[in-house]
């Protein structure tokens, strides 16, 4: 039982570092998160100008920022396979979960990635300052793990159907609510102070939601992926 | 049948506290409605993915169109009520929030069934995404409420999850909400076998 655990992470590694070495050959997902924030940010660095916002805001425009970047490049891993034709030979050499599990270790790198280089940034041009450090780097991981999670699972639904970037946004927005939800009044109280009483509520929701939405995922993953 | 459900949502003209809140009536049993549609879907999602027979996919997705319906129909009764009440047709309360993300659900559900050609690949895929959404309604229904501050009344969402209700309204109110399940029920029925005459007919139409 311990050793089929461990041949599944290991698959899981194979596959993720294959996904990585793909990435780096091309950097297309990478490049295109990156530069989609970066465009996001001094759009909304540029029309704000030297205002300093409310913590409402601040923290509301984080979260669309992310949100967005990952609409825009998280469904790569699914997509790229469908479109190089890779995916039959992918369901031939390994079993769903460990699929699953590589790919969205990938996502979670990849938007690990993204934040460490654009949430300094966003904090810098919008002239704001966080508080309570401890709770926003919980919040912050805690959601973008979540949004990672869901992006990667509908990026498989929608690997296989015809107009695919669209449908991502829409599919996946819905699921992402009680993230955003969460995250956006977890980063505001984070922001205003070191409050961790109340915060808890929203981190307490966050993580439970995360670990339903990745277990559903788990579980659902092998019939998108069995044809 | 229909004859009962008139009757139940009449007679609520002879009570309630203000005018207004006899919408109450039609407003949550609607909301309830598109909620059990939503489970009754994703239920019968499941079942798709275990047998994977067809018929299962069609009660799926024909509850899937009457929950839309409905959370249509709960969305505009709660709206005016608002502006009744509070004087504002939209204010983003946790409840209100949760009943337009249920529509946004069932909007992506079906835009999803719409991309996808094969049918079987439809049917896999659609059962899929109830299943992952139907995940996301009780954390919208019964965890944001209680950690957001609600305008919903207290009757609906306190923390002990009694009913304070006046016995008479109790009692419309609970006939309303089975005469609304019952028709839901009714139209579902109605529409499977809608779908499963069309399916006869086409049949016999390719065979000739």
């Amino acid at each position: 039982m311990a050793s089929k655990l461990l041949t599944l992470l290991q698959n899981s590694v194979f596959i993720f570092i294959k996904d990585v070495r793909l990435e780096f050959r091309t950097r297309y997902a990478v490049n295109a998160m990156i530069l989609f924030a970066i465009t996001t940010l001094t759009a909304i660095s540029f029309s704000l100008g030297p205002v300093r916002l409310d913590p409402n805001l601040v923290s509301s425009l984080l979260w669309i920022l992310l949100f967005f970047s990952s609409m825009s490049s998280l469904s790569h891993i699914f997509v790229r396979e469908e479109e190089q034709q890779t995916s039959d030979t992918l369901r031939l050499i390994s079993g769903p979960i460990p699929i699953f599990l590589g790919k969205w270790l990938f996502n979670v790198v990849l938007i690990l990635c993204l934040e460490i280089i654009i949430v300094p940034l966003f904090f810098i041009l919008l002239n704001a300052s966080v508080q309570g450090m401890s709770i926003f780097i919980v919040v912050l991981i805690l959601g973008s793990i979540g949004l990672a999670t869901v992006s990667t699972v509908i990026a498989a639904i929608i690997s296989q159907a015809s107009v695919k970037g669209a449908l991502f946004a829409v599919l996946a927005f819905p699921i992402s609510l009680p993230i955003l939800i969460s995250s956006i009044n977890g980063t505001r109280l984070s922001i205003e102070g070191n409050n961790f009483s109340e915060s808890m509520d929203y981190i307490q929701a966050l993580f439970s939601f995360l670990v339903v939405i990745f277990t559903v995922s788990l579980l659902v993953f092998e019939f998108i992926w069995k044809k | 049948m229909l004859v009962i459900v008139g009757a139940f949502l009449f007679t609520p003209t002879a009570e309630g506290l203000g005018e207004s809140t006899r919408i109450l009536y039609f407003h949550v049993p609607c909301a309830w409605v598109a909620a059990l549609a939503f489970l009754v879907s994703a239920m019968y999602s499941i079942i798709y993915l275990k047998k994977q027979n067809a018929i299962y996919d069609m009660w799926a997705s024909s509850s899937a169109e009457i929950g839309m319906v409905f959370t249509v129909l709960a969305t505009i009764t709660g709206s005016i009520w608002a502006k009744a009440i509070w004087h504002s047709y939209w204010n983003w309360d946790p409840r209100e929030t949760s009943i337009f993300i249920l529509l946004l659900i069932y909007a992506a559900y079906f835009a999803l069934r719409s991309a996808v050609d094969d049918n079987e690949q439809k049917a896999r895929l659609s059962a899929v995404y109830s299943i992952i959404a139907f995940v996301t309604v009780p954390f919208l229904i019964f965890v944001v409420p209680r950690i957001l501050e609600s305008l919903h009344p207290d009757p609906l969402i306190n923390t002990e999850g009694k009913i304070n209700m006046n016995s008479k309204m109790l009692v419309v109110f609970l006939g309303s909400l089975t005469g609304f399940t019952f028709l839901y029920y009714w139209i579902l029925k109605l529409k499977i076998g809608s779908y499963q005459l069309a399916g006869v007919i086409q049949k016999k139409l390719g065979k000739d």
